[in-house]
């Protein structure tokens, strides 16, 4: 995706220089939500205004959104039908080896950057918080980002320029 | 008020969706099936699987989806612009700033920190997807595709859309 736009932006339309488009995509990544949206929205808010920058996040949502309504709802009128509650079915271990796969994935890094001790000892505690306690994930997510950032990093530097 | 819950549903794990695009799944699904119930489990792994089977970011479709889903076009719009909105203002707002500290230690261990909790979400949820299989189709089918569906995309890296819509030709043959 990143490379499409990066194409169009840059090489196509000259909208944005090559550094300027690095940085506009290195500011997005340190915000949450989605690059995707947030790209084109900011490019299209230097481009053309606000009007811009809601034409542009209108186009790279709103047409897998309304096939997404679209093909759910059908499937879901005709949820009674057995052939198609197996189609329903056979989804959910799909489903499952995506998420294990994005599990790995998302230990895998954790793992990179902070060890396996502090990575396993972190998400057993956050588990626990959230499924054991019943403590919303909002909670134990917004704690960590506040002390992340109002941490001094002084002797941390090393561990941060890896 | 239906409009209220959902902007809440979806502004919350876009807000602290730290580590990546696919953290925010397993946040939203804390919110629409565990906290408010408007899905089942099943529902939300058929909107999953279309999600990642189609092109453009998952975060938007689920959003628009489980809003129309939920409280109609109007619905759709709250959800969709508790997605984009806060982050995009963000963004065209705090530029400058955001700039200066785009290589700060500080702003690289929010991702770093945050991860490990969404791994445990990701890990929880891919458990919950494995026992619903197993309750609804049987331990034989859910064995065959997820062994076929990680052979497929974690072996020779498949498109998902591919997969999924070969566990769905699978699903109306052999479960019903």
């Amino acid at each position: 995706m990143i490379p499409l736009v990066h194409a169009e932006v840059v090489t196509r339309h000259k909208w944005l220089t090559d550094e300027e488009f690095a940085d506009v995509l290195a500011i997005g990544n340190t915000l949450p939500g989605p690059i995707a949206t947030k790209m084109p929205g900011y490019i299209g808010y230097r481009v053309g205004g606000v009007s811009g920058c809601i034409a542009a996040v209108i186009a790279v949502i709103v047409p897998m959104i309304v096939a997404m309504i679209v093909m759910l709802g059908i499937f879901s009128r005709y949820r009674d039908v057995a052939w198609i509650r197996g189609m329903g079915q056979a989804v959910i271990p799909v489903v499952m080896i995506m998420m294990g796969q994005l599990t790995w994935d998302f230990f895998d890094k954790s793992q990179a950057a902070l060890g396996w001790l502090a990575s396993a000892l972190m998400a057993v505690i956050a588990g626990g918080l959230i499924y054991w306690l019943g403590v919303h994930p909002g909670w134990v997510i917004g704690a960590i980002l506040l002390t992340a950032m109002l941490r001094p990093t002084g002797k941390k530097r090393v561990e941060g320029s890896a | 008020m239906i409009y209220w819950e959902l902007f809440l549903a979806f502004f919350i794990p876009n807000i602290i969706g730290y580590g990546g695009g696919p953290a925010i799944i397993p946040l939203i699904e804390a919110e629409v099936v565990s906290r408010y119930g408007w899905m089942t489990s099943q529902e939300f792994a058929e909107t999953l699987a279309l999600g990642n089977a189609l092109p453009s970011p998952i975060a938007t479709k689920m959003a628009g989806y489980i809003g129309y889903d939920i409280a109609g076009i109007g619905g759709a719009f709250v959800a969709v612009s508790a997605t984009v909105i806060p982050s995009l203002l963000l963004m065209l707002g705090a530029l400058g700033l955001l700039y200066r500290h785009r290589d700060s230690p500080r702003v690289k261990r929010m991702s770093q920190w945050v991860r490990p909790v969404i791994a445990i979400m990701m890990a929880w949820l891919t458990l919950g997807f494995l026992l619903e299989s197993l309750n609804t189709s049987g331990a034989i089918h859910t064995l065959i595709i997820g062994i076929a569906a990680a052979i497929a995309l974690l072996r020779f890296n498949m498109h998902p859309a591919f997969v999924v819509i070969s566990a769905v030709i699978y699903g109306a043959l052999f479960i019903s």
